[in-house]
């Protein structure tokens, strides 16, 4: 009990002390220290959380996206984790190009990249297939819109889940029948010993439902991984850090590289919020995660891309 | 491309009046507004963005109706309703945005 509120506090105060999400994962544990701290430095193995890059993006909010990318791939690149997770909103409107400028900031980084897609980037007539051949390796295949998938690192069990196809009018994300039933069969053979590290674009938990931010369907997933000790469950779409632990699990929603977006209710829409040029780095950011051997949670550092 | 003209000019003709209604919904602020339009039937609707992130506007019919393609900050959506009814829609990026057309 007291360990577990310890956690969270400790999860809290961490997040909100910078922009980066650095996690490392103790023990199986997911655990949150400051990027530079020497928690955050221990033995564990390291990955990395960019989001919402919207490259496309040039209005006042941010009119160089590709270049608040780079920084934020610079950033990465300094932790030196094992590989990165993109969140979603690779690209602002799914085009070619768009994607293209997006692959080569990525891709100059040298690491090994896990994507799932954001509403963003499945605007084309195809749906999810241009970004799924351009991003995803490891989609499931033979499901329609199947851009979700997972693998193994360390460890730890790493779920990519795609919530933002087959949206239903008045609803929220969206993970339907098919991807549940996948789920279920993915986690069947794993022990509850196992961690694991669910990734999605939009949050899995509500966190403000008049502005869509949540999932309609997440209780059948989460109620799949009730059973397990360790769940860490990684967002984008609200531009923001913030963070919930409930009982075994974790919840976490990293910042925008591109542009911030409002707390929940505190502007008349979720828009880009517009802030003073100087100001706007401190409000962007890239995040890492700490895998640590040995009992805690994993750690996860938010860095923002300046002062 | 003359002869498209010709072809398609009769048509036009009998399926709406001479001079069709028009009336227009706007986005701001992730809202559609009016939520409830009411026209008649032949009239032209027109959607705009004005938002500074895209929207899009697509049928809540099963299978939809009718979808348009993302609108970009400015840009707009038509669609002429020549059927009688009412049709609910919603944004494809932000399905809590919703808006209905009845055709009278
Ligand atoms: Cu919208």
């Amino acid at each position: 009990m007291t360990e577990h509120l310890d956690r969270r506090h400790a999860l809290s105060c961490m997040a909100w002390a910078g922009g980066g999400l650095l996690w490392t994962v103790v023990g199986g544990v997911p655990r949150a220290g400051l990027i530079g701290s020497a928690q955050a430095a221990g033995t564990g193995f390291s990955f990395a959380q960019v989001s919402d890059s919207h490259i496309g993006f040039a209005k006042e909010a941010n009119m160089d996206t590709k270049g608040t990318l780079e920084s934020g791939m610079a950033l990465v690149k300094a932790r030196k984790p094992a590989f990165v997770l993109h969140t979603g909103d690779v690209s602002h409107l799914s085009k070619p190009a768009e994607f293209d400028a997006a692959a080569a900031i990525l891709g100059a980084s040298g690491f090994d990249t896990h994507y799932v897609p954001g509403e963003h980037d499945v605007l084309d007539e195809k749906g999810t297939a241009p970004f799924i051949e351009r991003f995803q390796k490891r989609q499931t295949q033979g499901t329609p819109g199947g851009a979700y998938y997972s693998f193994d690192a360390n460890g730890v069990h790493f779920v990519g889940l795609n919530n933002v196809v087959n949206l239903k009018a008045g609803g929220l994300g969206n993970l339907g029948a098919a991807q549940i039933a996948w789920l279920e069969k993915d986690l069947a053979g794993r022990t509850a010993s196992t961690p694991i590290v669910v990734f999605a674009h939009i949050p899995l938990w509500t966190v403000y439902e008049a502005w869509g931010w949540g999932t309609d369907d997440s209780s059948k997933a989460l109620a799949l991984l009730a059973r397990f000790g360790s769940v860490t469950v990684l967002n984008g779409h609200i531009h923001q850090v913030l963070q919930k632990v409930e009982g075994n699990v974790a919840f976490h929603s990293a910042r925008s590289t591109a542009f911030p977006q409002p707390a929940p209710g505190s502007a008349p829409s979720p828009g880009p919020m517009k802030v003073d040029a100087g100001k706007l780095r401190s409000v962007l950011g890239v995040a890492s995660v700490t895998v640590v051997p040995g009992q805690g949670p994993l750690a996860i550092v938010d860095t923002p891309l300046g002062a | 491309m003359l002869r498209r003209a010709l072809l398609a000019a009769p048509l036009a003709l009998a399926v709406r009046p001479a001079r069709a209604a028009e009336a227009s919904v706007t986005i701001d602020n992730f809202v559609f507004t009016p939520p409830v339009l009411t026209v008649a039937a032949g009239t032209k609707v027109t959607w705009t963005n004005r938002d500074d992130i895209p929207h899009s506007v697509v049928s809540a019919a099963q299978p939809p109706l009718f979808k348009a393609h993302v609108m970009d900050t400015d840009e707009t959506f038509e669609r002429v309703f020549d059927t009688k009814g009412t049709f609910p829609y919603f944004c494809g990026l932000h399905p809590h945005m919703q808006g209905t057309v009845i055709v009278t």
